[in-house]
């Protein structure tokens, strides 16, 4: 990832997801992996804010038909799609 | 019996004798002495009223229809008819005074605007999800789009937006419930439920909206299953043969644009080869599929259960 750091990217969406979709989370963990649909920690609601929150943090737009769980439903798929969408 | 085509068939005899036993026995258990139904029209309500008639006696059941600015015209003269079929006294209350009075339309427009600034009273407008489930696996967001003539302009909707325009909609459902509950118990009579299984276990209600209801005589059913206690009771073709939509946006949506992504047949036999742990091979092969289409389907209806269980939840206490 030539202009943003891999690791500062993973850190920023995992402060988001716990901070917005894991209320009272201490005692959680969240693998990198791990599918947020599969552990019902976002919605359809929340799929809106997170889009809404990689748009605006890394200034590129997710069209409609990326709005797809392989890039968007898991850290690891997001950073993945973070990477193709900035290079 | 193996999963097959036919596999949502009921005895509508037997299951409507089933149900009005059912509310018989719910009104005695609740000392209520009838039941107020919210009709639209609309094939639900209709099959809930035409029940509620036939366990209760027509004397017990008042239909009431509650359209505002934004209903379908056609709904009120639906309703009539129904009233007039099953000999049930029917009353209109018109809402949209005590709708605009709570903001509704205000509150709602103002979230539009935030995302098409040009939107007024001029545009109707609509929300969808995305209507490909079997050919991709995608999440459920959704689409705002308004029309004004022959333009249309669709935008998927920010959550902000979003929450603020379904809060300020829901408040059609809620002051529905209110009015039904005004007229249930000046009488002392019940509200009867019209959602079905497809509304109530995959969340296509609004909490103590159109969710609340003393007893929901169809809620255990597919829609599919609803069409077919609908033709056994005689309820009037015009109403059968009516595309279910929500009636809650200024344009028109189906209920299949807005929520379930697919039509009734498939859901309803898709969702019921889940419960019997079809494998999806199988399924597929009955209903002209693939696997990969099948395994779409079945992964988007569980997502829809398990976000929507707060729905159907009581109130919880500090024990639980």
């Amino acid at each position: 990832m030539a202009a943003i750091d891999q690791n500062t990217v993973r850190k920023d969406l995992r402060d988001f997801i716990i901070e917005n979709f894991m209320v009272g989370s201490e005692n959680e963990t969240l693998h990198d992996n791990d599918s947020f649909m599969e552990r019902g920690i976002v919605d359809s609601t929340g799929v809106l804010e997170l889009t809404s929150f990689v748009e605006e943090k890394y200034a590129f737009t997710i069209e409609d038909d990326e709005m797809l769980p392989e890039n968007l439903d898991s850290i690891d798929n997001l950073v993945k799609f973070i990477q193709k969408k900035l290079n | 019996m193996p999963f097959n085509k036919d596999s949502l068939k009921i005895d509508a005899a037997k299951e409507t004798d089933r149900l009005c036993e059912a509310i018989v026995r719910q009104t005695r258990k609740f000392m209520k002495k009838g039941a107020v139904v919210g009709i639209s029209g609309g094939i639900d309500s209709s099959v809930v009223v035409a029940l509620c008639a036939r366990a209760l006696g027509p004397q017990r059941v008042l239909g009431i229809m509650m359209p505002e600015s934004e209903s379908s015209s056609e709904s009120e003269s639906l309703a009539r008819k129904l009233g007039d079929k099953f000999g049930f006294e029917t009353m209109k209350e018109v809402l949209t005074d005590a709708l605009s009075g709570a903001g509704c339309y205000q509150k709602r427009n103002e979230a539009i605007k935030s995302v098409f600034p040009e939107f007024d009273d001029s545009w109707s407008c609509k929300i969808t999800i995305p209507s490909n489930i079997l050919e991709k696996e995608t999440f459920n967001f959704f689409t705002l789009t308004i029309a004004k003539g022959g333009e249309s302009k669709s935008k998927r909707m920010p959550p902000a937006a979003y929450l603020q325009v379904v809060a300020a909609s829901n408040y059609k459902q809620r002051i529905r419930m209110t009015t039904l509950y005004y007229h249930a118990e000046k009488r002392n009579w019940l509200v009867a439920g019209t959602g079905n299984k497809d509304e109530h276990e995959q969340g296509f209600f609004v909490k103590y909206g159109d969710g609340g209801a003393d007893i929901k005589p169809i809620a255990h059913l597919f829609k599919i299953q609803v069409y077919q206690i609908a033709e056994y009771l005689g309820i009037p073709q015009e109403i059968i043969k009516r595309t279910p939509t929500t009636d809650t946006y200024s344009a028109e949506v189906t209920q299949e644009e807005f929520f379930y992504g697919l039509d009734f047949y498939r859901m309803d036999m898709l969702w019921h080869a889940l419960e019997l742990n079809v494998p999806v091979d199988e399924a597929a092969r009955v209903l002209g599929l693939t696997p990969e289409q099948v395994g779409r389907a079945y992964s988007n209806i569980k997502r829809k259960i398990d976000a929507t269980e707060y729905l159907r939840m009581h109130p919880l206490m500090a024990d639980e």
